[in-house]
């Protein structure tokens, strides 16, 4: 009696559920790991697949990424000039795009994006049985499907990251020469003299392990549609939300991690 | 010889298979039937393993392979085709790619011999003009016709039909008797899941009945006609 009341608290299930969630991503990673490097690998539908995910996000990204850097620019450039430290924009915009704000922001575009993408295309294609297709011919959805997925993201978010940061940093240079009267030239120049490498990697390097965080738990939430076309939403909803969390939460740790070593060295 | 013994499966606290038992000889096809929800697609797909049973055995050609991993499947599934209920063509492929998918998997084939077994192939059914085709742009018969050419690609020795002409129109229906009728002839094992009575009388050789979780009737088709009074005859007249 007791028992059954326990059960059916939304604390209960929410638990059960999140627990379901932790052993199915690691029963995933670890079937996607050990068919990445037996066998081959598909690189026909990777390649297929990076077009898409970068296809996909392409527009998203682009236009994020130069209305981040604008808006950075012209607050810190407001924010500033009171105490004469205009000067210090392209520093500041540079530094936070760059560690922060570029890995994040796309990544958290992609996830949307591709994410959504990526379960509601492979919940659809367990409900019209295309899964068990695969599965009944004697080929593995993992191979054909998940992983030339996974591997495209963690090609193409890295990459959509390096555009962001480009973009960005010219966002904040046309605020900058516009709103601010900054000199480019300064501006540029300035970018140049104070970004190390360190700063650079920093956030570059955190967007493999981003791109991961979106790419599996979407390909997961697709694979454990059951039946029904409603599922399908509910996988594609998750999936935004289980990977944008995701995104968020690791980007901390991985932060702290990058000060530890960056303090060492 | 495809052998199932005392199989048992439950879903949740359902149990919906109570321990079934049939076997299906060489050459011969048998009819799987009974009402909806009885379990008979989780029997036909648990035959290929895309489902296990909670107990009882499985034999393919003597092999067991209810403990088989998906990597040792592979060999039985090469074998034994599956024809989906609705199809299930990749729809981000055309036809062409569809029916290439499991030769380019399995075989050393060039891509000029895939091309002509595949145009033989569509000729063979009736749709020699499908090739470039996505599936959303056929019907639905068209798309159950290449489901089944597709299930036949890598010429298997044994055929699992679930449900082949669900939902067909008579022109349709026939077509497909004709397929199911043209492969027993050249010695392939078949079961035949279905409701659809006529289609069974007009392939099968024996049939088997799942009432309520077990085999309420077994029997070849003439002992079908003489169980006047049976249970079959009222799932027939649909009174079952
Ligand atoms: N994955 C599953 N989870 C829960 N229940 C399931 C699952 N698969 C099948 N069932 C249940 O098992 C029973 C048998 O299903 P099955 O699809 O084999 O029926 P069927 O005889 O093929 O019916 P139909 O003629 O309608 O296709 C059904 O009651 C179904 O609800
Ligand atoms: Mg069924």
């Amino acid at each position: 009696m007791i028992h059954a009341l326990i059960a059916s608290t939304p604390l209960y299930l929410f638990i059960i559920e999140i627990l379901k969630f932790f052993g199915g991503i690691g029963v995933l990673s670890f079937q996607l790991l050990r068919d990445t490097f037996k066998g081959k690998v598909y690189w026909k539908l990777v390649v297929e697949q990076i077009f898409q995910v970068g296809n996909r996000s392409l527009p998203l990204v682009v236009v994020t990424a130069i209305s981040t850097g604008m808006v950075m620019s012209l607050q810190f450039g407001l924010g500033l000039e009171k105490f004469g430290g205009k000067l210090y924009v392209p520093k500041l915009v540079s530094l936070i795009v760059l560690r922060e704000m570029g890995p994040v922001f796309t990544s958290l575009m992609v996830a949307a994006r591709v994410g959504a993408g990526f379960a509601s295309e492979i919940g659809s294609m367990v409900v019209t049985q295309q899964i068990d297709a695969i599965r009944a011919m004697g080929t593995s959805p993992l191979k054909t499907i998940v992983i030339p997925r996974v591997i495209a993201t963690f090609v193409s978010l890295p990459l959509l990251v390096a555009l962001t940061n480009v973009v960005s940093n010219f966002g904040g240079l046309l605020v900058g020469y516009s709103e601010l009267k900054l000199d480019p030239n300064f501006y540029v120049l300035k970018i140049i003299q104070t970004v190390t490498l360190m700063d650079y990697f920093s956030g570059f390097l955190k967007s493999f392990v981003f791109a991961l965080c979106i790419a599996i738990p979407s390909c997961y939430f697709g694979l454990t549609v059951k039946n029904g076309t409603k599922e399908v939403g509910m996988a594609t909803t998750k999936a935004v939300v289980v990977s944008s969390i995701l995104v968020l939460v690791s980007n901390f740790f991985l932060s702290k991690l990058f000060w530890i070593i960056e303090r060492l060295t | 010889m495809i052998e199932v013994k005392n199989f048992r499966k439950s879903f949740g606290s359902k149990e919906v298979h109570k321990g079934i038992t049939f076997s299906v000889k060489k050459g011969e096809c048998m009819g799987l039937i009974g009402g909806s929800g009885v379990g008979k697609s989780v029997i036909l797909r648990s035959l290929i393993g895309l489902e296990k049973p909670d107990s009882g055995e499985i034999f393919i050609d003597g092999e067991e392979i209810t403990r088989y991993k998906e990597n040792d499947l592979v060999e039985i599934r090469k074998k034994v085709a599956y024809v989906f209920q609705g199809g299930a063509l990749f729809d981000s492929m055309t036809v062409y790619e569809n029916l290439a998918y499991p030769l380019r998997e399995h075989t050393k084939k060039s891509e000029a011999e895939i091309k002509k077994m595949i145009s033989d192939q569509l000729g063979e059914f009736g749709l020699p003009a499908a090739e470039g085709l996505y599936p959303a742009n056929l019907s639905g018969g068209m798309q159950k016709r290449v489901g089944l050419a597709r299930a036949l690609m890598m010429q298997p020795k044994w055929i699992l039909y679930d449900e082949p002409t669900a939902g067909l129109d008579p022109s349709n229906t026939r077509k497909i008797q004709e397929h199911i009728l043209k492969l027993k002839a050249t010695g392939i094992t078949s079961i035949l899941v279905t409701h659809d009575m006529p289609t069974a009388f007009a392939v099968c050789d024996k049939m088997s009945f799942i009432l309520d979780g077990k085999i309420a009737f077994e029997g070849s088709l003439d002992e079908i006609h003489q169980d006047k009074s049976g249970i079959v005859k009222k799932f027939i007249d649909g009174e079952g």
